[in-house]
């Protein structure tokens, strides 16, 4: 059952793979204009759709089997998190291309959820059981329904990428603020695929290094590490023989395996952005621009608008509201300030200010896709660094 | 200095549309798209500006104020998670310290800011609460001029209002009323209200999700005042406890009138041979994986007259799991930690030197030891000191460092019968020594015999009155958010003018399924399809970029 659970999510993968094909094709491909002359996709545009949607099956079918072997929902560890998280955002771009069926939007979401599924696949995929403050139905409530808000959320991301692709000059020459961030925006999705490619390369030989060192409370103790140690650990010593030594040596309370693969993910990334740059002699971005020429700004304006109104209700439901019940529920009080709780809160208050700003028509267009980025960067940003680097009540992984 | 529109209604100051015909007032002669927020109502905030409250009003009313305040608390909150705040601390260990010996030179600028302890400061509490006079201000200042125009909005719209609506067209058309009557059925089975005035339609939709904004704003005042509540005595009860097994212990917080029993502690590990978790154990870090921990807790009250024979009559009994608390009154008692084995008892035998005879053994109750234990011979064994958490202090003396008897010890004290002298053996854990006061040679030998130990459970008692109120504001809050979030309001309307039809829309958000509405329209009838005049102004836009 297990067996089948993964190669479910492994048929969902190949199928958002068949999707972005798809999608690619109707946006590169030949037009198909009704009697008004506009635009309206053509039959690879709905080969698109119906991938995605068949990906989104085959995903809710390796949660619900996987569920039925653990006994709980699988939402309780990075692996399971991530994955779930990518599922969420197909399952918000199947509704949300419903309404607006623009094909450069599956072209731009599909990547971004095989990007998580695979970056989910990094941390140990293995059914782990629960400890008692997870042993309740509100975990799968509390979190299915924020992973939903976030996947919502995350599409207006898509959009509001798309828009600034389509809309700002990424062939002039010189650096501005908006060619920099744009470019900044490529520059970590490569690294992000730069970090797979090393994790897998260096997980296929079984790399390994442990080290001695001191921990925070002075003790001694062990660390492996799975990638080549730049930054080693406090007071470390190599264990396994024939391993590089590290260039630098961390304090006790910076988790120096973290950080490590920290540097060889924006490391990596950035040999591999300077390639790209290098062989083409263009800007990434510049690159993927040709593929949004014939997008609407107005309609991704409003479709990123359009995944904000709705995940943000379903985000403050989940995140918030389900959260404190749950909270109150296992760790006597509905609110700690613990580091997650205050970053759903973060989120929460930042979509806020998008909503308020957007009641200005300035604010509408650019400024409103920068925004979208922002807050999808807030949502990783509490998804990765909080549950990894800042300790606290939800550092399950 | 109010204004009389043509159309004889009398706007206040301050008005940008006729509440009533919808001429632009502020701008009569522009072509730019009309403002549509809060349908150009004037608002108190624009109206009154001279005195002290005025100012005041004026500046909570902005929603650039509130903005700023949201991102300033944004960003504070985000601060308050660089280090641990001050409540994760370790126990027993001061601020000053801590952040720099942990955290080096960026943890003592974080601690010199006040930001270990963010979230209870003085000026986060004021940021909380200007944004809750932002949100009420605000909504005062907006709610009621929009509802009063869209209540008294005409069907009859000005020329110029059609003109400069985002969404606007003509056509000319043989036969209007026919037209019409097609436009106007298509709309009704969209759902639209419709109505008619002077042969002009106002089809209109989900007026009511303009108040989801000012629904969701009380939701959040009422969160707000529920969250303050907390600091009024009596609505709050944080507290801990520990209690070993079977004994009795008064829960704090409630004034003496509960007691809790801890009848037995169980604590459970998955097995690691589990046959779906072997793996995922294996792999995992963690070196311990509890399934279950639980108390089986029974509650007491007090009865009787007050004093030293009051007895305690059982109340209710509930076994206490984590995710599982026990209610009662007021109050919950939560399972939050636990202690396994603590020693509980010691065993020691005495020998006597000179005789190889053992004199007996006696047991010590490490929570509550007796003063003297008698021997099966007569003699007495007399505590002179006992030491529960033994250390030695700085001036190298054996002193404890709490009653928690993690490492506990002794001197004994016996008399010698025959020469009167007194032996003092200081015995503790792989701790053995003379130390009588006459330094003489000790007659009886103190060994350990046996211990028994047993577990604690840590309980936290929690009281929240104020839970309530924040249930009522969040309901409210997620109503009101959803009703302005999943409707759009929408209007459409329909004029004749000199044989032309001429179609304007507006909708609040959502422009796309406004347009698909129309398409309906435009398909079924003689009406083309109307302009969406943003493109125009994109369109121009661009071109100037290109040029």
């Amino acid at each position: 059952m297990e067996q089948l659970s993964m190669n479910l999510l492994g048929a969902a993968f190949f199928l958002y793979l068949a999707s972005t094909i798809f999608y690619a094709v109707s946006v590169t491909g030949r037009k198909w204009r009704n009697k008004q002359g506009e635009v309206t996709g053509n039959r690879w545009g709905k080969a698109g759709y119906i991938t995605a949607i068949l990906g989104v099956v085959a995903a809710l079918g390796y949660f619900f089997t996987r569920w039925a072997v653990a006994g709980h929902a699988p939402v309780s560890n990075m692996f399971e998190y991530v994955a779930f998280f990518g599922i969420t955002i197909s399952l918000a771009f199947v509704i949300i291309y419903g309404i607006y069926r623009v094909n450069v939007l599956g072209l731009i979401t599909m990547p971004i959820v095989m990007l998580l599924i695979a970056y989910g696949s990094v941390f140990s995929t293995e059914v782990q059981p629960l400890q008692p403050s997870l042993q309740s139905h509100w975990l799968e409530i509390h979190v299915i329904t924020t992973a939903i808000g976030q996947g919502i959320l995350a599409v207006s991301f898509g959009a509001g990428l798309i828009y600034l692709l389509r809309t700002i000059n990424l062939k002039e020459k010189g650096m501005t603020k908006r060619t920099f961030g744009v470019e900044f925006i490529m520059y970590t999705l490569v690294s992000v695929i730069a970090f797979i490619i090393v994790t897998n390369a260096f997980g296929a030989f079984d790399y390994e290094a442990n080290f001695a060192y001191i921990n925070e409370e002075g003790q001694q103790a062990e660390i492996l590490y799975e990638l080549p140690p730049l930054f080693g650990p406090n007071e470390g010593e190599l264990l396994t023989e024939d391993r590089m030594e590290p260039w630098l040596e961390m304090p006790d309370w910076i988790e120096s395996d973290d950080l490590n693969t920290v540097a060889w993910t924006f490391g990596t990334g950035l040999i591999l952005y300077a390639l790209i740059r290098l062989l083409t002699r263009r800007r990434v971005g510049a690159l993927l621009q040709p593929l949004f020429k014939n997008v609407r700004p107005q309609t991704v304006d409003e479709v990123s608008y359009r995944a904000i109104a709705i995940g943000f209700p379903v985000f403050t439901l989940g995140g918030l509201v389900f959260a404190m019940i749950y909270a109150q529920i296992a760790w006597t009080r509905f609110w700690g300030w613990d580091p997650k709780e205050v970053w759903a809160l973060v989120t929460f208050l930042f979509y806020a200010v998008y909503l308020h700003l957007r009641l200005n028509r300035d604010w509408h267009g650019e400024p409103s896709a920068w925004l979208a980025v922002v807050g999808f960067a807030i949502i990783i940003f509490n998804l990765i660094f909080v549950n990894l680097v800042i300790a606290g009540l939800h550092s399950y992984a | 200095m109010n204004q009389k529109c043509e159309c004889g209604r009398v706007n206040p100051y301050g008005t940008e549309v006729c509440g009533s015909c919808g001429k632009p007032l502020a701008d009569p002669d522009s072509n730019r798209l009309l403002n549509m927020r809060y349908e150009g109502a004037a608002r108190r905030s624009q109206i009154y500006s001279t005195s002290i409250i005025d100012k005041i009003w004026n500046f909570f009313s902005s929603v650039k104020v509130g903005i700023g305040i949201i991102i300033v608390t944004l960003i504070a909150s985000s601060l308050g998670t660089i280090f641990p705040q001050e409540m994760f601390m370790p126990p027993g260990e001061t601020p000053e310290v801590y952040y720099e010996e942990e955290y080096g030179g960026l943890g003592q600028v974080y601690y010199a800011f006040g930001l270990h302890n963010m979230y209870g400061s003085w000026w986060y509490m004021l940021l909380i609460a200007a944004l809750g006079v932002s949100i009420i201000v605000a909504s005062i200042d907006r709610f009621f001029p929009l509802y009063k125009a869209l209540k008294s909005q005409r069907v009859t719209r000005h020329k110029s209002f059609m003109k400069r609506q985002r969404i606007f067209g003509t056509t000319r058309v043989e036969d209007i009323d026919h037209t019409f009557q097609e436009a106007q059925d298509l709309l009704k089975k969209k759902r639209y209200n419709i109505r008619e005035e002077n042969g002009h339609i106002l089809a209109e939709k989900n007026r009511w999700a303009r108040w989801g904004p000012y629904v969701n704003h009380i939701g959040l005042i009422i969160f707000l005042i529920g969250a303050s509540l907390r600091f009024f005595p009596g609505m709050y009860v944080d507290e801990n406890m520990w209690v070993r097994e079977g004994e009795t212990e008064v829960v704090p917080g409630t004034s003496g009138d509960y007691y809790v029993e801890n009848q037995g502690f169980t604590y459970e590990e998955f097995d690691e041979d589990d046959e779906i978790f072997a793996d995922g154990m294996e792999a995992s870090a963690a070196i311990q994986f509890e399934e279950t921990f639980r108390t089986d807790a029974v509650l007491y009250t007090p009865e009787g007259p007050l004093g030293v024979d009051q007895e305690l009559e059982e109340v209710d009994r509930h076994p206490i799991e984590v995710n599982d608390a026990f209610h009662f009154d007021d109050y919950a008692l939560y399972q939050v930690d636990y202690k396994l084995d603590e020693l509980k008892e010691l065993s020691f035998e005495v020998e006597d030197t000179e005789t190889d005879e053992v004199l007996g053994s006696f047991a010590v109750d490490l929570n509550d030891p007796d003063d003297t234990y008698a021997l099966n011979n007569g003699e007495e064994v007399r505590i002179h000191s006992y030491f529960p958490n033994f250390e030695m202090n700085d001036e190298g003396m054996p002193t404890t460092e709490n009653d928690v008897p993690d490492n506990p010890a002794f001197i004994f004290e016996m008399v010698n019968p025959d020469t009167e002298a007194l032996d003092h053996t200081f015995l503790g854990i792989q701790a053995n020594y003379n130390v009588s006061p006459d330094q003489e040679e000790n007659r009886y030998a103190f060994s350990l015999d046996g211990f028994d130990t047993n577990d604690l459970t840590g309980l936290t008692v929690r009281k929240d009155n104020t839970i309530p109120y924040l249930s009522v504001g969040g309901a409210i809050f997620l109503i009101g958010l959803v009703q302005g979030s999943y409707w759009p309001h929408r209007r459409i309307w329909l004029q004749r003018n000199d044989g032309e039809v001429w179609l304007a829309a507006h909708t609040n958000k959502h422009w796309a399924p406004l347009k698909k509405d129309i398409d309906a329209i435009t398909k079924e009838t003689k009406i083309t399809t109307p302009r969406d005049q943003i493109d125009d102004e994109y369109e121009k836009g661009e071109d100037k970029d290109d040029s």
